[in-house]
């Protein structure tokens, strides 16, 4: 089923229409409300009269995550707090997170664009969804969940974790769809095997899998697992949250809710766009929200976009599925993670700057992070105990920092290699 | 009575310890005592050397991770009960201990002690008329 055919069969010229009014009359809000943005379009010589239609957004400035982190937490929303009905926040590169804010408009769209994903999924009123992504500050659970409700599914809102409830529920509830990480879809698939369950004898259908990156191969491994249809989901809170793109059950690409965010490809490094159909950094900007509607937002995300007629009918721009990323972010069973957040934390112990090295892997289909931390002469001590207290000082402080489980190992110095007398900071051994 | 002890932080992992023994070695360095103590993940060795100071610069130069501290020298009579007397007189004036090595050996034990106060554990073990290594007796050994 098309939730909305009116904007996700539109032709080309329909939607550039739809899209060139709302980017205009978003521009003139964003630069009557906001300083930061008035002062950065100043600055590239712009007044909102210069941006008629989509053909001029390249004129913009860029939005970046730093300027969301110097504006924190409420600089870049565009209306007074008594308008905005929630907040959400991802982790951000110093430790500060990154804050967003949604009026009930914006909930209400949100919960539309979910609402369309779900039905390209090939989700119904008659389903049953498993929402296993966190709720809370991340967006995952409580994204999907206003999406579902919309759509007229019974959501089981479950969260993240406790599996053998997961389990449970699964069969006593008979969930058809599951909503999680296709790390975690994975490992329950495990669990599921170890406790001699066949997936055959539940109800699963469908699942909606997102928040990290994930290969065609680990697609094809969920789907023979788990015995049903998965599917991927792409957002970021910046943006809206879950479901700014999301795969229809032809699983070539995801189709973008264009006429609510416009998506850009351009080079990462030259910052122009690139040739139709080239990889490179998507880009968005946000053209109906009003909590915080970014302009020209660089995800770091790195794809290619698609503009051929899908078999589902959708005309829908689809974009592939990600390629990798043009920072060092990294993403770790769905939290971002930046190496720049662990040496402020390991800074924080010590008066020199640290060797280190974050090392990603993939046991038992769950990612881990460990950390290797060269002890130098102002960390040691003869003393086990203060050596031990230290591993846990630096556990404790990258929970609280990251929001994740960190294994720390203490090395002696020089065991982190060294290439050009930098030090390589980052492993990732995951096969994605 | 302070004697200067030097640690190294090693890793768990073959010929380490091999290596330090050998810098010490080619620098003309003498080991009278040593320890290691040992978790799941690494390793501390304690030495008591000839040359405390040029022992930290050697090995420091070649890569390690070295610390200096101070430990108290205890001189035991090698009978039966004679440690149990001294940590009784220390755990009576509150001191405790991080760790302690020994050995014995004719007549005697040397006994080396990582208290948590030093100069404390010095002057009550003197108070106590027990004998105390003297650094330069220790580093001949």
């Amino acid at each position: 089923m098309i939730w909305n055919e009116k904007m996700e069969c539109a032709t080309r010229d329909e939607m550039k229409a739809i899209q060139s009014e709302r980017l205009v009359e978003t521009v003139k809000r964003i630069y009557h409300n906001v300083a930061y943005y008035r002062d950065k379009m100043q600055q590239a010589g712009l007044t909102p009269f210069d941006i008629e239609g989509v053909e001029d957004l390249h004129k913009l400035p860029f939005t970046t995550k730093s300027d969301l982190r110097d504006n924190y937490p409420f600089g870049l929303f565009t209306v007074p707090m008594s308008e905005i009905v929630r907040l959400h926040a991802s982790s951000g590169t110093t430790g500060k997170p990154t804050v967003v804010g949604y009026t009930r408009k914006d909930i209400n769209m949100w919960s539309e664009v979910v609402t369309r994903s779900l039905c390209m999924a090939g989700v119904h009123k008659n389903d049953i969804v498993q929402i296993a992504y966190g709720y809370g500050l991340f967006t995952g659970g409580l994204g999907i969940h206003y999406g579902t409700e919309n759509l007229g599914a019974s959501v089981i809102p479950i969260s993240g974790g406790n599996t053998q409830k997961q389990i449970q529920l699964m069969q006593d509830f008979n969930s058809s769809v599951l909503c999680c990480t296709p790390s975690y879809a994975l490992y329950i698939s495990d669990v599921l095997n170890e406790a001699g369950i066949d997936p055959e004898t539940l109800n699963l259908r469908v699942g909606i899998f997102g928040a990290e990156p994930w290969s065609e191969a680990m697609r094809k491994e969920i789907e023979r697992k788990l015995k049903l249809r998965a599917i991927d989901i792409y957002g970021l809170s910046e943006i809206v949250g879950p479901g700014v793109s999301c795969e229809c059950e032809y699983q070539q690409g995801m189709h973008v809710h264009e006429d609510h965010f416009i998506p850009e490809i351009i080079d990462p490094v030259t910052l122009e766009p690139v040739a139709d159909g080239e990889v490179g950094e998507l880009v968005f900007s946000t053209i109906t929200k009003e909590g915080i509607p970014l302009l020209r937002y660089r995800t770091r995300d790195l794809t290619r976009l698609i503009y051929d007629k899908c078999s589902c009918g959708r005309t829908l721009v689809r974009m592939e599925k990600c390629k990798g990323r043009s920072d060092d972010m990294l993403i770790i069973r769905g939290v971002n993670v930046f190496p720049s957040q662990i040496e402020t934390v390991l800074l924080e112990m010590s008066e020199t700057e640290p060797h280190y090295l974050l090392i990603v892997d993939r046991e038992n289909t769950l990612d881990t992070l460990s950390l290797m931390v060269e002890v130098q002469e102002q960390f040691f001590s003869d003393e086990v105990r203060k050596l031990q207290d230290l591993r846990k000082q630096i556990t404790h402080k990258l929970e609280s920092t990251l929001g994740l489980t960190v294994d720390v190992k203490l090395v002696e110095p020089k065991t982190i290699e060294r290439t050009a007398g930098k030090a390589k900071r980052v492993i990732d051994k995951r096969n994605i | 009575m302070l004697i200067k002890q030097i640690s190294v932080f090693l890793e768990n992992k073959s010929g380490r310890l091999n290596e330090v023994s050998q810098i010490l070695g080619d620098a003309g360095i003498n080991i009278s005592a040593f320890s290691v103590a040992d978790t799941s993940e690494f390793g501390i060795l304690r030495l008591i050397v000839s040359d405390p100071d040029k022992a930290s610069n050697v090995l420091h130069e070649s890569g390690f991770t070295v610390r200096e501290s101070n430990v108290v020298g205890l001189n035991c009579p090698n009978q039966a009960g004679a440690l149990a007397r001294a940590l009784k007189i220390l755990s009576r004036n509150e001191i405790s201990i991080e760790y302690l090595y020994a050995f014995s050996m004719g007549n005697s034990a040397s006994v080396i002690i990582k208290p948590n106060d030093t100069e404390r554990c010095i002057e009550v073990l003197q108070k106590n008329k027990l004998e105390l290594i003297k650094a330069s007796d220790l580093y001949k050994i």
